[in-house]
């Protein structure tokens, strides 16, 4: 904290506050990380030492790979991360294709039946579809047992769609309009002029779309009656949440505790890879400037 | 919503040289914007399976709905599953926990954003103040799947500060599975994962307070008390008034997955909320009409709540969340 930093009204805070200040941000910022880092250290621990300290370890004496060696070993663990991060691919290059179609067209001026059409999308927002109604769809579809089942229903997030509509509406119409002389067609604008300017935004929205699919989880425990295509989430669900023991006698001499965390932290991990891009693009005030809209 | 006023007021100089002329036929039209239709299509096409063929969906609620038999012969019921609705117990003690959960929600929650904006707004090192910022705002990316199990491994039985409480020689606290922990315990989770998130919008906010009202008010002799409650909190009324309002629509609407997963760990008659009684009376008991019959219902209150509370938000001179 530099002393110029305050503005002069403020006049420089008493040493007093500064430390209630100080504080108070270290109780903030440990109540978020000391829980991640319980787990983490949990995972690393050798299970013996878990089960001395009755559950968890804080500090490790002894680092231990076991636990996640054996549940990377091809078992459910394994197979529910693949399934997730196939999901989680499909899935967001198929909402950025159809988000950016829909986002584009609504955000030209004078398209025929723009309006009626963007009120349709906007009125979505208010009456969310119910869980029973979206399940008789998904079924009438024939989506049971199919990873599609986890996709096509949340294709768009309108939220999504406002942000980047928003952001192709303050593209200067010069710009198009000058491609527009040249010959180029819609489609070629959006591809050549449209999305380059638009990088940041296509990037924050695909990564929200990307968490999103790699945390669904409850969606599984309805559409899929094979629990072999289950996501990572809906495993982590049974084993950890939901108490049940691994499967396939999975879990072998390590300690269930050592086990959990580590999946714990292998769904976490892909989130926390991601995350300082998310904020990269924060600092750019894409959604800053969304949200004051 | 927002946006299309920002449309209106753009207008181009000239009109774009391939764009028909305004009294242009419909196929001419059609013809014209053929390629942006298609690239809105598979989009529309969504919105309309999944939301518009959802709502269709909701005939259900006037149906005694046998799978096996389908939409088109199972049996009218008319009325039938919102007569049982009113008088079914299990559906008011939801009822009851979704309000009281969505009321502590609105004391602890709401506010709980607000005051950590302000203090890292006061912060004037640019460095801590986007540090802590980052840590913050990384809960609201873990699914509630990796929220819970951290709470548990905290907070469990057999979990750290418990563990730490048996060091000191203390009694354990019971906290995880607990049913009179459960609705404080789910607030702090929900503060835990969102508070930070929720800040953004607040920051922003701050952010765009005249600098020259604080000094007036400096050079006054305000205290910051009095520069909080005169200047600051004036000046970001319309965000939290929007903010409310928005809260207030989506009252009944407190989270499914977060009480979806831990429900049973406490019992239906604590843990039950709108959702979950949903869930379990559609997918666990197989009455899918009647839990129709009551998302329906929650969907309907939650279109009056959020019309109503525009309503107020306008009385108050606000904007709220749409015009008119």
């Amino acid at each position: 904290m530099s002393k110029h930093a305050y503005p002069a009204w403020a006049g420089r805070p008493t040493l007093g506050v500064r430390i209630a200040k100080g504080i108070a941000l270290a109780v903030i910022v440990s109540l978020v990380l000391f829980p991640m880092w319980a787990v983490v250290a949990t995972s690393l621990a050798d299970p013996q030492e878990i089960i001395n300290n009755g559950g968890w370890v804080i500090w490790p004496e002894r680092l231990s790979v076991q636990a996640y060696s054996e549940i990377l070993d091809g078992g459910i663990v394994t197979r529910a991360l693949l399934v997730s991060a196939g999901i989680t691919t499909a899935g967001t290059a198929l909402s950025l294709v159809c988000t950016i179609g829909l986002a584009y067209a609504l955000s030209r001026p004078r398209l025929y039946g723009g309006k009626p059409i963007l009120l349709l999308v906007l009125f979505t927002f208010l009456f969310p579809p119910g869980m029973v109604p979206l399940f008789l769809v998904v079924s009438e579809l024939g989506l049971f047992d199919q990873y599609a089942a986890l996709v096509l229903p949340f294709l768009i997030n309108v939220f999504n769609l406002v942000v980047m509509r928003g952001f192709f509406q303050s593209i200067p119409e010069e710009l198009l309009e000058a491609a527009r002389l040249d010959g180029a067609g819609e489609f070629a604008m959006l591809r050549r002029i449209v999305l380059p300017l638009s990088k940041a935004v296509v990037a924050v929205v695909g990564l929200f779309y990307a968490v999103a699919y790699w945390n669904r989880f409850f969606e599984a425990i309805i559409y899929f009656n094979d629990q072999t295509k289950w996501p990572i989430g809906t495993v982590l669900r049974q084993y950890v949440t939901g108490g049940a023991a691994l499967a396939e006698g999975e879990a072998g001499a390590s300690s269930p505790q050592s086990v959990q965390m580590a999946v714990v932290v292998l769904a976490t991990l892909p989130i926390v890879c991601v995350y300082p891009f998310l904020q990269r693009y924060f600092a750019k005030g894409v959604l800053t400037g969304a949200l004051k809209a | 919503m927002v946006t299309t006023r920002v449309r209106e007021t753009r207008s181009t100089p000239r009109g774009p040289v391939t764009a028909p002329p305004a009294r242009a036929g419909r196929w001419q039209r059609l013809r014209a914007d053929r390629i942006l239709l298609l690239l809105l299509l598979p989009g529309l096409l969504y919105f309309l399976v999944f939301h518009y063929g959802a709502l269709f969906g909701n005939v259900l609620a006037f149906q005694d709905y046998v799978p096996f038999l389908g939409v088109r012969d199972s049996e009218w019921v008319g009325l039938a599953h919102f007569e049982r609705m009113f008088t079914d117990p299990l559906f008011w003690s939801a009822v009851t926990n979704t309000v009281l959960i969505a009321v502590l929600q609105l004391a602890f929650f709401f506010p709980a954003p607000l005051a950590l904006a302000l203090l890292l707004h006061s912060i004037a090192g640019d460095t801590l103040r986007k540090f802590v910022q980052s840590v913050v705002y990384l809960p609201h990316f873990l699914s509630w799947v990796i929220v819970i199990a951290l709470f548990q491994h905290m907070l469990g039985g057999a979990g750290v500060i418990n563990g730490w409480l048996a060091d000191l020689g203390v009694g354990g606290i019971s906290i995880i599975g607990n049913p009179d922990a459960y609705k404080p315990l789910v607030v702090a989770q929900v503060i835990w994962k969102e508070c930070g998130w929720a800040t953004i919008i607040f920051l922003a906010a701050l952010s765009q307070v005249d600098e020259q009202m604080y000094e007036a008010a400096a050079l006054d002799g305000a205290s910051w008390w009095r520069r909080l409650w005169h200047v600051t909190l004036p000046a970001i009324r319309p965000v939290i008034i929007l903010l409310l309002v928005l809260r207030l629509g989506e009252f009944l609407s407190i989270g499914f997955e977060q009480f979806f997963l831990q429900r049973q760990s406490v019992g239906a008659e604590a843990g039950e909320v709108l959702d979950t009684f949903v869930y379990y009376t559609g997918f666990a008991s197989g009455d899918f009409g009647y839990a129709a019959a009551v998302g329906l219902f929650k969907g309907v209150i939650g279109i009056a709540l959020i019309y109503t509370a525009n309503k107020v938000a306008h009385r108050f001179g606000e904007q709220g969340v749409y015009k008119s």
